[in-house]
């Protein structure tokens, strides 16, 4: 069989459908796609990696949540799952994305504010308390220390009876792009990318349902990129990683298949659309073409998005509803996998529960009320839609040129390259202003901003407050559990740790699950490996 | 009176504590140093005392300081409790998500102004100028 639409035909008609009527509103019925090959579900992917595309599946609905003491965040992702919410995914408290416990002097005034505080395994049982392990799939956004927290996770795992092997989910682990835009590193870019290859071979070995790695847009976005340069240095990011598990001995088509992207979904309808599916269309051609993969799943580039926090205005906030609104469009008509909607009181603060109910409830309506989940790549075909992919492959590809330069034919090097000499933080900062000059200039309009500002004064809407007491909380249960744990238990623990990572043949997993059992702190697992990788400061420009 | 135009102010700009969200703080740095403004942008995972000893060391107008994790009702009043231990009079401008309902609280603990998110480049600038020529 070698005829594209006979393949298609026969993927569909093996496909599961969801149990809904595939027509208008009128009643018009519809077909499940329409336009040229390659088709859904064929390689290179641009029109989506799913021959049905939503018909069998609709995109995953997760909302990332985190906030305050552990029980809070508990309690949150509860009625996140009783609102039809289908993924957890979890918002640590900046201490806890640095790898700095509630009681460290860094910790002060951040801990719970931004997400929730983990400092030991205790504080990882509170947090998935009467939750099934085995039942949800939960994304864990960190990357510094996100041995410790997937050590943790693995942990709650085996104490409530669930085998590593059957937790499904995703931890961020990107620790590229943290030096690039997000800057929640801790140790220098190689030793990271060790620890990263860790982990990539431990999942691929013990945990068959965990995503190791989401290679990640977002923050590169949020920090001020182009859409172009958003797709460019993830994925190039991405490749970086494919290089360092094919350098460690991996097989690309063990590992590839289980790696993930997640990028941002700003305002630009189009371009957004564009970048989505040519993010498809490369790493498929890269992952077959330069690194050899020959297993199709190996070549799909599957994505979380979210939308664009930072197109977010504190000006007017309850406006910001339809902004989220048009951005989760892009996201599915770009054929996301799933999918995180802004909660509208983002610019003022962490989100209310309301707040993040009516995001929910907005991409539940672009899922079940427009319509665009009926055909696949609905606007595969429009010639704007097909132009605007070509150029942002273009753009994407000039980008890896460089590096692969820079990197005397290795992406990798590329990218370290790119880190030590300021090349993307540059170039971020650089399309950063150049954006806030055409708004100052009125040369773009971003309402409430600049225009429209009728409406601005009005008052605030009831914003979420982490009062001070959680600091306290959090202070004292550490201190309840260094006082219950056996301390020789965690200094043997520790020095293992210390002693695995001066071996690059050892796999630091599993001596940082034994040291997370042991209810070792996770600033204190983060000081045993800086003992050995140092630490990374930031060269400061402007 | 001399006829030489007075020298152009100096401002410190950092990133108090762990929070990495910068580019808030490196967009204003440009748009200060655009107005003529000579600024010190030291970066990130500053703590008091670093910021302290860059004010003294760089005679300093004015501090900036950008927050976006909700701890700048810890790190405000912190900053200007080491700026008054070590003696120095300068203003601190918070730049960031500070809500609205925590403005006075700021304003009562000494902070001489805060810029929120969509701030233009003249507010900015006419705000840091207004804090220097008011201290």
């Amino acid at each position: 069989m070698s005829d594209p639409l006979e393949e298609w035909r026969a993927a569909y008609d093996t496909a599961r459908l969801r149990d809904v009527p595939f027509e208008t509103m009128s009643g018009v019925p519809l077909e499940p796609v329409h336009g040229d090959a390659p088709y859904p579900g064929q390689y290179p992917f641009t029109r989506g990696l799913h021959a049905a595309g939503y018909r069998s599946r609709l995109w995953t609905m997760r909302m990332f949540a985190g906030f305050g003491t552990a029980e809070d965040t508990n309690a949150r992702f509860k009625e996140l799952l009783r609102a039809g919410g289908t993924g957890l995914s979890t918002a640590f408290d900046m201490p806890t994305l640095m790898g700095r416990d509630s009681d460290s002097p860094w910790a002060l005034g951040e801990v719970g504010r931004a997400g929730v505080a983990v400092d030991t395994l205790a504080d990882m049982e509170d947090l998935f308390a009467d939750i099934d392990l085995g039942g949800v799939s939960t994304s864990m956004t960190i990357n510094g220390p996100a041995a410790t927290l997937l050590a943790m996770y693995v942990a709650v795992g085996e104490k409530t009876g669930v085998a590593r092997a059957d937790l499904a989910g995703t931890i961020q682990n990107d620790i590229l792009k943290e030096y690039q835009a997000q800057k929640e590193y801790i140790y220098p870019p190689r030793p990271s990318m060790r620890i990263v290859t860790d982990m990539v071979t431990f999942t691929t070995a013990e945990m068959p349902k965990w995503h190791p790695i989401s290679i990640s847009g977002y923050h590169i976005r949020e920090a001020g990129s182009t859409a172009a340069q958003e797709l460019a240095f993830t994925l190039a990011n991405g490749f970086a990683y494919v290089e360092a598990a094919i350098a460690a001995g991996e097989d690309i088509d063990e590992f590839g298949r289980r790696l993930s992207f997640f990028f941002n979904s700003h305002t630009d309808f189009f371009e957004e659309i564009g970048k989505f599916r040519a993010a498809r269309r490369i790493w498929a051609r890269w992952m077959k073409e330069r690194y050899g993969a020959t297993d199709e799943r190996t070549m799909m580039c599957r994505f979380h998005t979210q939308t664009a926090g930072v197109s977010l205005t504190a000006q007017q906030p309850e406006i910001n509803i339809a902004r989220v609104a048009t951005q989760a469009l892009a996201a599915a008509l770009g054929g996301t996998q799933s999918l995180h909607t802004d909660s509208f009181d983002e610019a003022l603060a962490l989100p209310t529960e309301k707040a993040a109910r009516i995001a929910l409830r907005t991409q539940q309506i672009v899922a079940h009320e427009t319509g665009v989940a009926s055909v696949a790549d609905p606007l595969g075909g429009a010639p704007f839609v097909e132009w605007m992919t070509d150029e942002m492959e273009r753009q994407a590809e000039a980008v890896f040129a460089h590096l692969d330069e820079l990197g005397n034919g290795s992406i990798l090097e590329g990218v370290y390259a790119g880190i030590d000499n300021g090349y993307f933080v540059g170039e971020i900062a650089d399309a950063a202003y150049r954006f806030e000059r055409e708004v100052n200039a009125g040369r773009r309009i971003i309402v409430g901003v600049n225009d429209f500002t009728d409406g601005d004064e009005d008052t605030e809407p009831n914003l979420l407050r982490i009062d001070h007491t959680t600091e306290e909380y959090q202070r004292k249960r550490l201190e309840a559990v260094k006082h219950d744990r056996s301390q020789e238990a965690v200094d043997d623990a520790l020095a293992a740790i210390a002693t695995a990572c001066e071996d690059p043949t050892v796999n630091l997993m599993p001596p940082i699950i034994d040291a997370v059992k042991a209810y070792a702190t996770e600033e204190e697992v983060a000081m045993a490996m800086e003992s050995v990788f140092g630490t990374y400061v930031e060269t400061a420009i402007v | 009176m001399s006829s030489t135009p007075p020298p152009p102010h100096r401002i410190v700009l950092a990133k108090l504590g762990l929070d990495g969200h910068d580019r808030g703080i490196k967009v204003v740095a440009r748009m200060l140093r655009d107005a003529g403004m000579e600024v010190i942008y030291l970066g990130l995972r500053q703590t008091t005392d670093s910021i302290v000893a860059a004010v003294e060391q760089e005679d300093a107008d004015a501090i900036g300081l950008s927050m976006h994790n909700a701890g700048h009702l810890t790190l405000g009043p912190a900053m200007l409790a080491a700026l008054e231990e070590a003696g120095i009079e300068v203003p601190l401008i918070i730049g960031g998500i500070v809500p609205d309902d925590d403005r006075p609280i700021l304003d009562a603990a000494g902070v001489a102004a805060v810029l929120g998110p969509g701030s233009s480049a003249e507010e900015v600038v006419a705000t840091v100028r207004a804090a220097i020529d008011a201290a």
